[in-house]
């Protein structure tokens, strides 16, 4: 108990002043990470949608996975296992990701908006804490996704090697074709401007400060989702004491550089539409419950060798490109409150028609 | 003796199963049978926080866990 909770505030803390290292060498404000928008920045720069202003390839996703893939190799914690309810996860996936883009933050980000004093980050954590609660109430009515088997090896080597994959298109940046994909978007990322050497650089840190917190998550099993469950569910706050830590060094880092700014109104990517934070981070929390973990924590569950994690990233990728080819960010428009409340009905049937007793 | 098999199911699952089987039994002896060290650990968490005693013994696809009061 003991040795869990100080890897946890360690993890927690290095985390949080990671974030704040990324945002200073210029990632967007308050997104040192961000595990939706990076992924659906990834799928901007494979051109699976149109909104190619923010698109890279995320080194700092490809570091968390594959730092937590060898961590997991080294402990011997790698474990290949999967196949419960694979399309329904897909599925779950994908409507997380649009809650998520509805609101512009995964929970990582949630806590780094909270921590530069972003309040609409606090109307979405309202909002995830009941996703939550509503999903511990399906766990104890007898919902699950059905059980894992073991997988072949071949079958969790999968997304790390896409992983690989990705890193290697985003050093090289081959020209397939004229303009794309790979896209390269121009604003707040750090190494996707300026010269080849200033983005060998940039890619090096993200990548490599992606490893390190790859490397931590694995070890804590930090996860935002499974900490408000597990107080919720067994009234333990061990989980969440990673979290906290993530706020509280992001807030002092904040206060401490200038950047913190109390309120609703001018924050950085952000919107102050508060039924939409609200009900996005819902869907997002009673998503994540139901598969298990926040988008975070998927990555890390990957590296494990777990397959079902590999293909809810698919599935968030997947419905990075929906969220953005069909206009539902930050549910500004008629069909993105559309999509948030249809997501909704969804997972919560989802939800009632996968029980056992 | 109550048996819950809990084998293939993903954090937090085997915590809501065994918490059903000690909150239906209450005072009897209860195996719960797990194949990974997450849930080993959580089912453990839980047992303690409901009074039970907990003593874990390694099976060839993972752990059998006996709850006792």
């Amino acid at each position: 108990m003991r040795k869990e909770l100080v890897t946890l505030l360690i993890a927690g803390c290095i985390i949080g002043l990671a974030s704040i290292v990324l945002v200073r060498l210029g990632n967007p404000a308050n997104m040192g990470f961000c595990v939706a928008c990076f992924e659906r920045d990834i799928a901007g720069a494979l051109g699976l949608h149109d909104f190619h202003a923010t698109a890279w390839i995320r080194p700092e996703i490809i570091g968390i996975l594959l730092g937590a893939f060898f961590t997991a190799l080294f402990t011997r914690e790698f474990r290949p296992e999967g196949g419960s309810s694979s399309a329904l996860r897909f599925l779950l996936a994908m409507l997380v990701m649009i809650g998520a883009l509805a609101f512009l933050g995964c929970p990582l980000r949630m806590i780094l908006r909270l921590g530069a004093g972003d309040l609409n980050a606090l109307t979405a954590l309202v909002g995830f804490t009941c996703g939550i609660g509503f999903g511990v109430i399906l766990l104890r009515a007898g919902f699950n996704l059905g059980r894992t088997r073991k997988q072949r090896k071949a079958e969790s080597f999968v997304m790390p090697g896409v992983m690989a994959g990705l890193l290697l298109l985003v050093v090289l940046l081959p020209a397939f074709k004229e303009g794309g994909p790979v896209f390269v978007g121009t604003k707040g990322h750090p190494g996707c401007e300026g010269t080849a050497t200033t983005q060998g650089i940039g890619i090096a840190i993200s990548l490599g400060i992606g490893l390190l917190v790859g490397i931590l998550a694995q070890r804590s099993r930090l996860c935002l989702a499974g900490g408000i469950r597990d107080l919720i569910l067994i009234r333990s706050g061990l989980l969440l004491s990673g979290f906290v830590a993530i706020f509280v060094v992001g807030l002092a880092g904040n206060l401490l550089l200038g950047s913190f700014n109390l309120g609703f109104e001018n924050q950085p990517i952000a919107h102050t539409a508060h039924v939409w934070n609200f009900l996005g981070m819902a869907l997002v929390g009673l998503g994540s419950v139901l598969l298990g973990g926040c988008p975070f924590r998927q990555l890390v569950l990957a590296g494990n060798g777990n397959t079902d994690s590999a293909l809810t990233i698919f599935g968030m990728i997947a419905g990075a490109a929906v969220a953005h080819n069909f206009g539902l960010v930050k549910a500004a428009s008629i069909h993105g409150k559309g999509a948030v409340l249809l997501g909704l009905v969804i997972v919560i049937i989802i939800g009632i028609f996968n029980r056992e007793d | 003796m109550i048996e819950v098999d809990a084998r293939g199911l993903s954090c937090p699952i085997p915590v809501v199963k065994a918490e059903k089987a000690i909150d239906r039994n209450p005072g009897e002896e209860i195996i719960v049978l797990v194949d990974n060290e997450v849930a080993r650990e959580n089912v453990t968490r839980l047992a303690g926080s409901k009074g039970y005693s907990v003593v874990s013994q390694a099976t060839l696809d993972g752990y059998s866990l006996v709850l006792k009061r």
